[in-house]
């Protein structure tokens, strides 16, 4: 989060070795690929904007991480991150993404007529659907970076584009800065409001600064599209609903998310692309399709098989608490979501969620009845 | 806390008012002083080490105060912050110590034989006595700006010449990264032990960044005196034992501060310190004395009394819980210490404590007794 101009020709005074963070105790991606001789040779570089190699780093060395959950530790601070660090980038990118290699092309598929099936899991089953991603827009640093004059001129951006959506889009912006009590209530209760950081991964990263100046939330009457505003991303997009109709959720996500492009780019600010990263974030996890897709799914039996593990390994699902990432699960009831990112399609990840979700049902079914669920179990995906 | 080198360039590409922070529901020192015109002339400013007006402000803007609390709102990040935003500095200081003006000049007396009494306060009421400072080495960055190279430097200067204290004031240094399980125990015990900063007041200005690298403790065998190292100062310097003899801790506290000076001059670094702020620290309201001497008192009656408040304020001195900063007595055992840092000396900051502390336990008594104190009451110092 650098605002000052001379400090890191200033930090060259002093050598590698005196600058060189100290990892040992550290598990995190970042950690496990930046060599002292990697540091030595990006320290002196940095993006057009002023992000330096310890900006990308500052989070990984302040949280060493987990022993169990692998942390990225590291961010972008805009486009040119990713190619001015891609000596660090890289491995990381290909141990976080499955081998995604350097020469590697992504495929971005948000055609939802492509997807097969998804509008008929067992609500009984699956309570809520939801498919989340986030944007960044060209021209503008990413939020470990950017000033107070950007994130404002991001914010103005939006609201433009946002308020000129109509249908089902038709909606409101709530800048978080003067929300009122009954508003900030009626958006808590919805599940729609976000606060303040308070995990050090991100505050460390400076993604934090100045809030809650330039940060909101808007979101369609309907209550079943919403968009977060300056907050880990310049935008994140989310469409939801009760229940299990995905298809309906995926349709809405990729309609709204086009007419929002094409605003956007009538502005000469279109998404920041590329076709070996895809869609281009903050945080390295992120990239591809930066695209979560799930439900809220009561699975008290089958979450506490032996194989569940192994199941949602090989369907290339992750399980999350219901509170989101970091959270414990209530009820036996599961955030269960696609586990990849970069390397394969919109469609393609909702796809997985879908199926994988109907067969997870299903075997819940039938743990349900006493039967075993051992010729159910799939093939890694 | 900037580390790149040219995002202070981009940022002028927004106008002034595009960049200046909303201070409108801020109650701090900074958000009092800060005007857009002052800011306007401040923003394409930096010191040679390339702190900003924006790495200045960050904490007063990511914490807009408390109705009652007022806190500062700023930090310095090297010692020419100081003279580059003097025009924001300025009223800051003057504001938060009391009148003082640019063009006064600062004494500084750390003679402990120019004390008058001290050594005689009364242990049934007294509990312990402790006076602590804060010492900057010139030539590098402060800590909300520093690198790793030049905080792991500071440490090695600051072993250096704390290991070849002797006599009374020979001792270990604990760094805070290879700290055994028992050695964390043991100086919790102690009350020696300074942990990560979870203020936000403190996080927010950087000073955490890199956590536990080059911070630790150093004490002596007795236990009596002992420096932290790298936590919100680069050296906190501190003199404590149980009981009411305040004059042996200030003793105890100028000759060991004296010799840690000479030692660190020995190898060409002196302390920041000028005859307009005396000893130049990271926050504003330590700047002078940066002193701060106290006792754990037992004073249950008077801390009830009505014109408890008035009498502290008479006496110069202030309240904190038994905790510290920001927390609550216990028991009706208060914090006492003196409330100035800047245009008092240390003889006379210390003196203030030990008046003003024998007048209140004097106080105590009376009350104890069922007595009036109205003819206790002081004059305003």
């Amino acid at each position: 989060m650098p605002f000052g101009n001379t400090h890191n020709n200033f930090k060259l005074n002093f050598k590698v070795e005196e600058e060189y963070p100290d990892l040992k105790k550290h598990n995190n991606h970042m950690a496990k690929v930046l060599t002292k001789e990697m540091y030595g040779k990006l320290r002196d570089k940095q993006t057009p904007s002023g992000f330096t190699v310890d900006d990308v780093i500052q989070t990984g060395v302040d949280n060493p991480g987990h022993p169990f959950i692998m942390t990225v530790g590291c961010v972008a601070g805009d486009e040119e991150s990713y190619e001015v660090f891609k000596d660090l980038f890289d491995p990381i990118i290909k141990d976080r993404h499955g081998g995604y290699k350097p020469t590697d092309k992504h495929a971005t598929d948000l055609n939802f007529e492509n997807l097969k099936g998804g509008d008929d899991l067992d609500p009984n089953y699956v309570l809520s659907s939801r498919v989340r991603t986030g944007r960044s827009i060209k021209g503008y640093t990413l939020p470990p970076h950017n000033s107070r004059g950007e994130r404002r001129a991001i914010e103005k951006l939006s609201v433009e584009a946002l308020t000129s959506l109509d249908g089902e889009f038709k909606g409101t912006y709530y800048p978080l800065k003067s929300m009122t009590d009954a508003e900030q209530d009626q958006l808590i209760n919805d599940h729609f409001l976000f606060d303040k950081p308070v995990s050090p991964l991100l505050t460390c990263a400076g993604m934090a600064r100045d809030w809650p100046d330039g940060r909101g939330i808007w979101h369609n009457d309907d209550k079943s599209f919403l968009v977060w505003v300056n907050e880990e991303d310049h935008l994140r997009v989310i469409s939801m609903q009760k229940a299990g109709n995905m298809r309906e959720v995926f349709r809405r996500f990729c309609v709204g998310l086009k007419r929002i492009e094409e605003i956007f780019q009538k502005h000469n600010h279109g998404f920041m692309w590329n076709e070996h990263l895809g869609y281009v974030l903050t945080c390295p996890s992120n990239l591809g399709t930066g695209l979560r897709g799930g439900v809220h799914v009561k699975l008290p039996k089958l979450s506490t098989h032996p194989k569940f593990d192994e199941i949602l390994k090989r369907l290339r699902l992750q399980k999350r608490g219901t509170g989101g990432v970091d959270t414990a699960s209530v009820g036996g009831v599961f955030d269960i979501s696609n586990a990849d990112r970069l390397g394969s399609s919109e469609v393609a990840q909702v796809q997985l969620v879908v199926d994988g979700v109907k067969l997870m049902v299903e075997m819940e079914k039938k743990l349900e009845k006493g039967e075993s669920v051992d010729k159910m179990i799939p093939a890694q995906k | 806390m900037p580390f790149g080198n040219t995002h202070n360039q981009l940022k002028l590409n927004y106008s002034s008012d595009q960049e200046f922070p909303d201070l409108s529901k801020h109650n701090n020192h900074m958000a009092k002083i800060l005007t857009p015109e002052m800011y306007a002339s401040l923003r394409d400013k930096e010191t040679p080490s390339g702190f900003t007006v924006d790495d200045v402000i960050q904490t007063g803007v990511d914490n807009p105060g408390h109705p009652f609390i007022m806190t500062v709102g700023c930090v310095a990040g090297d010692e020419e912050t100081y003279e580059v935003f003097k025009e924001l500095l300025d009223p800051v200081i003057e504001d938060r110590h009391g009148g003082y003006k640019p063009s006064d000049k600062h004494k500084t007396d750390i003679n402990p034989e120019n004390l008058q009494g001290g050594d005689d306060l009364d242990p049934n009421y007294v509990l312990s006595s402790r006076v602590r400072t804060g010492r900057s080495v010139r030539g590098f960055c402060l800590p909300p700006h520093c690198s790793r190279g030049e905080r792991r430097a500071i440490e090695d200067l600051s072993i250096q010449s704390l290991d070849s204290l002797d006599g009374d004031l020979k001792g270990t240094y604990y760094a805070l990264k290879n700290m055994t399980d028992d050695e964390q125990q043991q100086l919790i015990d102690d009350h020696f032990l300074f942990d990560k900063p979870v203020s936000p007041l403190l996080l927010a200005s950087g000073m955490a960044r890199d956590w536990p690298d080059g911070r630790g403790i150093w004490h002596n065998d007795n236990k009596t005196f002992l420096v932290w190292v790298n936590e919100e100062d680069h050296l906190r310097v501190i003199s404590m034992q149980k009981g009411g003899n305040m004059k042996e801790v200030f003793n105890r506290f100028c000759t060991g501060l004296t010799k840690i000076e000479s030692l660190f001059k020995d190898r060409g670094h002196e302390f920041m310190w000028n005859e307009h702020l005396g000893y130049v620290l990271t926050c504003p309201s330590n700047l002078g004395t940066g002193l701060r001497a106290g006792v754990h008192v037992k004073i249950p009656n008077v801390s009830k009394h009505e014109q408890f408040g008035e009498v502290l304020k008479r006496l110069r001195l202030q309240k904190r819980g038994t905790g510290g900063v920001d927390t609550a007595a216990v028991g009706g055992v208060f914090d006492i210490s003196n409330a100035d840092r800047l245009g008092f000396s240390e003889v006379e900051l210390v003196q203030m404590v030990v008046d003003g502390v024998r007048l209140l336990v004097d106080m105590e008594k009376r009350l104890e007794a069922g007595q009036a104190i109205d003819d206790l009451m002081p004059e305003q110092k």
